[in-house]
């Protein structure tokens, strides 16, 4: 990567995460009970659990986009649930479901957060696009609109408007989710290459093992709304948690399959 | 929550939308070429429905009042009073129907799948606001087109009013007489009360339209309930807020 993602003025200013006893309902449903954690300044984070645990609405609690029950969460000193918050601090979420703006072009959709925010003249602007696009080899896609792209594609285009957005804060909710295995590693290698380049905090949600053990300064893993472990990757390469060490490396045993499990546990 | 309650908190939305979108009012120029694009949306491709609908009201309008006032020999009031109803009344109201069946049933669509396909969370993240983006251009727009509509209403009403009072063999009032008639017992009040309303309508219409979109909460079914909420409200509006407003027209 060269010099078109550090040409933001807010490259160097770095933000932590904290999270301090976030509790989330809806309605009657407990989704998130007394989650603690704290993100240090150019950090890569992983967050890892099983699917319906609750990550990606930690992740939209950190982005000021859902409301605490109770608790707080702060980026830097700031308030994530603040809306003024985002004036002062530039965060990025690639969405899980990419999020596209579908009205707009692949183009369009990530020269808007340039333009609306007046970085820079189109020209500027267009590098900077181009630039991004590259990156995750989208150059064909250009004037393509997202209604006419693979899964795979959107999410490429999600970390792509990501990027080009230069944030001091990352937020990927499953980037690799839908990558094949060539895409997964340039993924990886985006992520810690930003992070040298710009400081970048980064926090990760994904299911994928290979990216979060290859990335991750840190792990924490949420099970059932709260925080199963939390620590380094190495910690975590044979876990002494029974539960975390099935996650992470479950038995495929054709013999005995889960489901009928399932059903003699159901009787 | 009981249904008044849940009717304050709506009033209360929507006029807090209304305040959110008027801060970026100075950002308007810089958006211009958005603004265009929805001048067109809602002026330009809705003048085929308007110039029809409108002939036809006229036309409808002569017919029967040529009908019932030849009984008392005051054939020779058509004029007036086709010009003056299309004028004060059936002409911006008509528009506003108009407008609220194609174009608030889309802005609401296009804005509740936005917020359904989380478009506009991903707007909140990019810290561009909705409103700036979404609501003031299409506000803007549709406060320009609405008094333009309605002048285009107007005159199509009146010339359809026109034709049938001159070919209609029981009426038969030549278009010359017809016209001195309108112009005889209509001040400029008149037409201008009349935009006024227009204006009004298209100012609701379009702020109704935009906060049912942008609440709208579920997923794709709740798109199709927003915009049946958003048509069935904004008429409801159209017709009680007119009662108001011609009322507080009349008596200043
Ligand atoms: N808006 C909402 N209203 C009600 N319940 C919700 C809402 N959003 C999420 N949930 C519930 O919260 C729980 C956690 O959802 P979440 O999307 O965070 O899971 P996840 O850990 O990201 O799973 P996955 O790995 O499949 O993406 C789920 O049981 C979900 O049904
Ligand atoms: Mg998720």
């Amino acid at each position: 990567m060269n010099s078109a993602f550090t040409a933001s003025p807010f490259v160097g200013k770095t933000f932590g995460v904290t999270v301090s006893r976030l509790h989330k309902s809806f309605g009657r449903a407990t989704v998130l009970t007394d989650i603690n954690l704290d993100v240090k300044p150019g950090e890569i984070f992983c967050i890892m659990g099983p699917s319906g645990s609750g990550k990606s609405v930690l992740l939209k609690h950190i982005a000021g986009l859902e409301t605490a029950t109770s608790g707080e969460v702060r980026i830097g000193e700031f308030d994530a649930a603040d809306p003024e918050t985002r004036n002062k601090i530039h965060l990025a979420l690639v969405f899980q479901a990419g999020a596209l703006f579908s009205s707009l072009s692949v183009y369009d959709n990530l020269a808007l957060y340039p333009r609306e925010h007046r970085q820079g003249n189109e020209a500027g602007i267009r590098e900077r696009v181009m630039h991004a696009l590259s990156i995750l080899s989208l150059e064909k896609a250009v004037h393509k609109f997202p209604s006419d792209l693979s899964g795979g594609m959107k999410k490429r285009v999600a970390i792509a408007r990501a990027l080009v957005m230069e944030p001091q804060l990352l937020l990927y909710d499953e980037p690799t989710s839908e990558l094949d295995p060539v895409m997964s590693a340039t993924l990886t290698e985006i992520i810690a290459t930003l992070r040298e380049q710009t400081a970048v905090t980064s926090i990760v949600v994904t299911h994928d093992r290979d990216l979060a053990f290859n990335i991750a300064d840190r792990l924490a893993f949420v099970m059932d709304g709260r925080i199963r472990g939390l620590g380094l990757p190495a910690d975590f390469k044979s876990p002494a948690d029974p539960v975390i060490a099935n996650f992470l490396n479950p038995v495929i045993d054709l013999k005995n399959p889960r489901f009928k499990q399932l059903e003699n546990h159901h009787e | 929550m009981n249904l008044p309650t849940a009717i304050l908190s709506h009033i209360g939305g929507t006029l807090l939308l209304l305040v959110r979108t008027l801060k970026y009012l100075p950002t308007l120029p810089r958006q211009f070429p958005r603004f265009m694009e929805h001048c067109y949306l809602i002026g330009y491709t809705s003048l085929p429905i308007v110039t029809i609908l409108s002939f036809f009201i006229g036309s409808v309008l002569a017919l029967q009042s040529g009908y019932s006032m030849e009984n008392f020999g005051a054939k020779q009031f058509i004029g007036t009073l086709v010009g003056l109803t299309m004028a004060r009344e059936l002409g911006p109201v008509m528009v506003a129907i108009l407008i609220t069946g194609r174009v608030g049933s889309a802005v609401t669509a296009e804005l509740a799948s936005m917020k359904v396909y989380q478009e506009i969370d991903a707007l909140v993240t990019m810290n561009i606001p909705p409103e700036r983006m979404l609501v003031l251009p299409r506000l803007a727009a549709v406060l320009v087109m609405m008094p333009v509509l309605a002048i285009i209403a107007n005159l199509c009403g009146w010339y359809g009013g026109a034709l049938v009072c001159q070919y209609t063999h029981f009426i038969s009032v030549d278009s010359e007489a017809y016209f001195s008639a309108l112009k005889l017992y209509m001040k400029p009040r008149d037409i201008v009360d009349g935009l006024i309303k227009a204006e009004f309508f298209g100012f609701v219409i379009m702020l109704v339209c935009c906060y049912i979109g942008l609440n709208t909460r579920g997923g794709p079914r709740e798109i199709g309930a927003s915009v049946t909420k958003a048509v069935v409200t904004s008429l409801i509006l159209i017709l009680v807020l007119d009662y108001f407003v011609t009322k507080a027209l009349l008596f200043t």
